[in-house]
């Protein structure tokens, strides 16, 4: 169903619609990770050739390249996106823009992108992202939220896992309960590989020589057990001790004591990776000869409390649901990112879900999370699913850094 | 020249001397005068063509010992404006210590003894640093531990000359380093002996050094700021062990990395401005004047014995009794022998007396393996503890301390076989921590030698005695009591008779409010993590089931048995009945009180309380619990003051910390009211006593008080 949507002035607003998106499979993001040969740089590039390749696109219609990242120092400072785009061999005069909203940064390049069709000022745009973690060091982008000391130390700055232990201790998640979600992320994700469903839109990443490097999620454990889950040592405990408990419960008083229960096996995986999304107007379609797959319904993006950080998915979808006058019971399948096992819990469990309909192929427990490119990987992966299902509407939700949050509802057309 | 503080001389070589010397005082100090006449000479020096370089030393054991706290006290806390206290911190800083450096002149510091805070700001200003290798002479900037920081360039210099993390240690914890590790980090140039310093010193300024420091030179960068990646790991990992430590109630720690951290990015001359602002912004505000005022000026004055009655003659203990060889007993027994006092430990049998006696062995036998102590001190130490069971050794004894059972009629038979043997002068002291003096001294037959030494434990940790006055007693035997406790190196608070005395009586109203709390249906977490945020060591609940819950419901009893129909309960009577008759957990000796004890881990809240004590659906915010238990403390105290218990505030605050940990960022109990500011106090009570019930009414008085804007100590 498509009711469009209606400026003040009592114009149409023009819908942003899906042409086409493309990922690359999730490499390891350590230096024996496949993709680590790979620039930053470069592994957008590949993703941006394959994009504009899939649809015969003319680059010179593009108006814009938005792509996401987390960690935009080094090879991914400087504005990535323009360099990605001259290195795919994109028109000179397509602009190009970096956005950073931390683990939800390419979501928001999706979104940007959109509203610049929306408000008729661009007819193609292309919004994603590229992290290369192998690449880059975590902490490389530190920024006055977690190292200016008066602004860390006024604002309670605790690291994300001590946020999701937290959240893990405020609602009685245990161990067991984090580490069988883990178990079930891992076995759904299998499941679609073996399947087949992610065939159609991952890219695989070729080596200078034009070889095959990575055709596949590497970072994936199938038939991962709650045995070996539970052998596991908690990644926080340290960091705990070393003060960021006190912290976390300097804010939560409520709290007795954190229990850390997350791990490398119930937390996103650290991997290199870069997806991206081509949306356009109407016109565009006919230029392309392409049916649009999808449009974007609706978006948007909160703040939420800094020190528990990834608590937002709930508030952020309530929000976008009550902005667009839908229901839950509007949206098919629920795509909410896999920071940790007890981010996705509690989204779950506050909005009341069956989990049957949320991250029905899996998500980054078990193929990784290439932060800043993450956003727009899961957007495309649940309109495959869509598309596969044959259902209409899907959410996308991301945590993000500092108690960020952002959402997007898509519709098929 | 030859001024108050410092002369200078200048010998045939043109090396001039400057000796800080302070005419008026047994330690140099930072004083204006001292400011001025050392500007005068760093003015000479630079000025005068004649003289090449100069020497700073000191003709005292010490070099400097930093600010003059007394008269920093009479800055603190809102004294002056914020303009004019950068103004105070930017003489010495600007026109003392930058000219200094940057006057062409070489200068070397001799450091000749311990060097600390303005006193070690003067040696980092100069060129060069050599410090008389011998233990005393330490040097280091624990400005943080009343509240402040360097003002005078001490966390400029000190990062770009050594690093910025062992520059954060010693700014952060604020420890004087011994001359070996100040050479090994960097904080001294060299060490000599004691005897050739000044050569050292001067054959250094005679090799034509360079007089400019690394900072000026042309090219300087330090490596601060968020792209090393080092620093911003250094940053947010101090600022949570920042947050952890002091759960933002000490403004001075954050201060100093935040000013250390700005100020390493910055040019020299900005540098130094900024932290002057961060220094006024610490000097007016009450917490650096609570810590000087309590921790520093005032617990120095009790330990001085300033409520010492003046004219009594002094006395020195000998020989020393103490009646029951229990906990408390042999406690004050360890700490007596260790003053070289002989220790008449006296139970009922032998053998308890016995047991008594090898408490001392066992922390004796701990401070030996540790090497704190030689086998040789710890034997001659415990030797001087006599067990027995017989009350005719107590003769000659000038001083006897019951410690015996909490129990008039017990301390009443100790009490007179005591005075059938002891000297007709001897004093008897008895260590209640609750049964009225007066009461006890009337099984004495000579109630103006009777006292009140209320000592704490574990004794050879809790440095203070509650002296209670009772009705009888009389001034000569209150100044032999603390010219006891002098003798023991502890601090002691004088209060009058009253049940209770003063620590007892507030301490009480702190684990009432805890329970009372929870029987109101806050989440016991957050009861216990409000009382840790507040800055007490332990919440109320733990520390009730450290003492179990039997300790203070005896107290109750006894209080009942005593006042009869006088007797009001105390508002936290059916969780403390409740706690013991029907749930039956007693506190951590048996396992199982407010916390469960499981074998080898950490104690955890008893799941159980929530049923036993339903959690309201609405919690209150944190800052309200945390001030509940806060003022009820204030409250209470401000009511001994009144009552005469307490004749002056600083007995308060001093006692408070020292007897129960009180937080020593509010100052003590009384400077809270202070730093809240009394109107606020007096209305924030007034509130809680229509929400949580008529204790927190404050006294007419106390709101007298308030309308007047008085507070309890003179401006």
């Amino acid at each position: 169903m498509l009711t469009p949507q209606i400026t003040q002035s009592g114009h149409p607003v023009p819908d942003a619609f899906i042409y086409d998106h493309v990922r690359t499979p999730r490499g390891r993001g350590r230096p024996d990770g496949s993709l680590h040969e790979v620039p930053s740089v470069e592994l957008a590039a590949q993703v941006l050739r394959a994009l504009a390749r899939r649809t015969s696109l003319d680059t010179a219609r593009v108006d814009d390249v938005i792509l996401g990242c987390a960690q935009p120092v080094g090879e991914q400072g400087g504005n990535i996106a323009r360099a990605a785009l001259l290195q795919a061999g994109y028109a000179q005069s397509v602009a190009g823009q970096q956005v950073h909203r931390f683990c939800a940064s390419a979501l928001e390049a999706v979104n940007a992108a959109a509203a610049q069709i929306m408000s008729g000022q661009s007819d193609a745009v292309i919004g994603g992202g590229v992290e290369s973690m192998s690449r880059t060091v975590m902490g490389a982008d530190s920024g006055a939220w977690s190292a200016d000391p008066a602004v860390a130390y006024q604002n309670y700055f605790a690291p994300q896992g001590i946020g999701a232990d937290l959240i893990a201790t405020l609602d009685g998640f245990t161990r067991h309960d984090v580490d069988a979600f883990a178990v079930e992320s891992q076995r759904r994700a299998a499941h679609a590989w073996s399947s087949g469903y992610f065939s159609a839109s991952v890219e695989p990443v070729r080596d200078v020589l034009g070889e095959v490097l990575l055709d596949h999620d590497e970072f994936m454990r199938p038939g991962t057990t709650l045995d070996t889950l539970s052998k596991l040592k908690a990644s926080f405990t340290g960091l705990g001790q070393a003060g960021f408990d006190a912290v976390a419960l300097q804010r939560y008083p409520e709290v007795e004591a954190l229990e850390h229960v997350h791990t490398g096996g119930n937390s996103s995986g650290i991997v290199d990776g870069s997806a991206a999304v081509l949306l356009g107007n109407r016109d565009l379609g006919a230029t392309l000869g392409r049916a649009p797959r999808a449009r974007i319904r609706c978006f948007t993006s909160i703040g939420s409390e800094p020190t528990i950080m990834l608590t937002a998915p709930g508030p952020v979808t309530r929000k976008l649901l009550a902005r667009s006058g839908m229901a839950l019971s509007d949206i098919d399948l629920f795509e909410i990112n896999e920071a940790f096992a007890a981010v996705v819990m509690r989204f779950m469990r506050e909005l009341e879900l069956d989990p049957a309909r949320v991250n029905v192929n899996g998500g980054a427990i078990a193929m990784g999370h290439p932060l800043g490119a993450t956003g727009a990987m899961i957007l495309g992966t649940v309109l495959d699913e869509l598309e596969r299902r044959g259902l209409g509407t899907a959410l996308i939700t991301l945590c993000a850094g500092n108690g960020l949050g952002t959402a997007t509802i898509i519709e098929r057309v | 020249m030859s001024e108050k503080t410092l002369r200078l001389e200048v010998d045939d070589d043109g090396i001039a001397l400057i000796t800080l010397d302070d005419a008026t005082r047994p330690m140099n100090v930072v004083s204006p005068e001292f400011i001025d006449e050392m500007i005068a000479a760093i003015e000479r020096v630079a000025g005068d063509a004649a003289i090449r370089g100069a020497i700073i030393t000191s003709a005292k054991p010490a070099f400097m010992a930093g600010a003059d706290l007394k008269y920093i006290a009479t800055l603190t806390g809102g004294a002056i404006s914020p303009d004019a206290a950068v103004e105070f911190s930017r003489k010495p800083s600007i026109d003392m210590h930058r000219r200094l450096e940057t006057c062409g002149k070489p200068f070397v510091a001799a450091i000749n003894g311990l060097a600390l805070g303005g006193g070690y700001e003067l040696c980092l200003a100069c060129h060069h640093r050599v410090l008389g290798d011998t233990p005393e002479a330490k040097v280091g900037l624990p400005e943080v531990s009343v509240g402040l920081l360097p003002g005078s360039g001490g966390t400029q210099r000190l990062p770009r000359m050594i690093g910025l993390e062992p520059a954060l240690t010693l700014l952060l914890d604020g420890k004087p380093v011994t001359p070996a590790e100040a050479l090994k980090l960097g904080l001294v140039d060299a060490l000599a002996p004691r005897a050739e310093l000044l050569r050292a010193a001067k054959d250094w300024l005679l090799g034509a050094p360079d007089p400019v420091r690394a900072w000026d030179k042309k090219g300087y960068a330090f490596a601060g700021g968020l792209l090393n990646p080092a620093v911003a790991l250094t940053m947010t990992l101090r600022s949570a062990t920042i947050a952890a430590r002091t759960q933002h109630n000490y403004p001075a720690p954050i201060a100093i990395l935040d000013c250390v951290f700005e100020g390493t990015l910055m040019p020299f001359d900005k540098a130094l401005q900024l932290e002057s602002k961060y220094f006024a912004k610490l000097l007016c505000g009450t917490v650096a004047r609570n810590l000087i005022r309590t921790s520093f000026l005032n617990k120095g004055e009790a330990g001085r014995l300033a409520r010492r009655p003046a004219g009594a003659p002094k006395i020195q203990v000998k020989k020393l009794g103490v009646l029951g060889a229990g906990m408390m007993g042999a406690g004050i027994a360890y700490v007596a022998a260790g003053a070289g006092i002989e220790v008449v430990l006296l139970d009922r049998e032998l053998a308890l007396a016995q047991k008594g006696r090898s408490y001392s062995q066992g922390v004796l036998g701990k401070e030996v393996e540790r090497g704190k102590r030689t086998q040789g001190e710890a034997d001659a130490w415990l030797a001087r503890i006599v067990p027995t069971a017989d009350y005719s050794m107590l003769q000659g004894c000038e001083l006897v301390i019951e410690a015996v059972f909490e129990d008039v009629g017990v301390k009443a038979d100790a009490t007179r076989k005591s005075e059938a043997v002891i000297p007709e002068r001897a004093i008897f002291a008895s260590n209640t921590s609750t049964l009225p003096i007066s009461e006890l001294a009337a099984a004495s037959k000579r109630p103006a030698q009777f006292i009140g030494l209320h000592f704490f434990s574990p004794v050879e940790r809790m440095p203070l005695v509650e002296v209670i006055v009772g009705r009888a007693t009389s001034q000569e035997t209150l100044a032999g009591a603390l010219d006891f406790v002098a003798q023991l190196k502890m601090t002691p608070i004088v209060v009058n008779d009253s049940r209770g005395f003063y620590t007892s009586r507030v301490f009480q109203t702190f684990i009432h409010e805890g329970m009372l709390l929870l029987e109101a249906g806050v989440a016991p977490a957050l009861i216990e993590n409000a009382a840790k945020l507040a800055g007490f060591p332990v919440g109320p609940l733990a520390l009730l089931d450290e003492v179990t819950i039997e300790l203070p419901w005896k107290i109750v009893k006894q209080t009942e048995a005593a006042l009869g129909a006088r007797f009001e309960r105390p508002a936290a009577y059916q969780v403390m009945r409740r706690m013991l008759e029907e749930l039956e957990r007693p506190g951590k000796r048996y396992g199982k009180g407010f916390y469960d004890y499981p074998p080898g881990g950490k104690k955890r809240l008893w799941p159980g309380l929530a049923q036993a004590f339903p959690q309201a659906r609405a919690q209150p915010d944190l800052q309200a619990v945390k001030n509940r238990l806060l003022y009820i403390q204030s409250l209470e105290t401000a009511r001994c003051l009144e009552e005469g218990v307490l004749t002056h505030p600083a007995d308060a605050d001093v006692g408070s910390l020292l007897a129960w940990g009180f937080p020593s960022w509010t100052g003590g109990t009384l400077s809270l009211i202070e730093t809240v500011g009394i109107g606020n106090f007096v209305a924030a009570c007034e509130a809680f006593a229509a929400s949580a019930g008529p204790r927190y009414m404050p006294s007419a008085a106390l709101r007298d008080k308030a309308r007047r804007g008085a507070g309890f100590y003179a401006r």
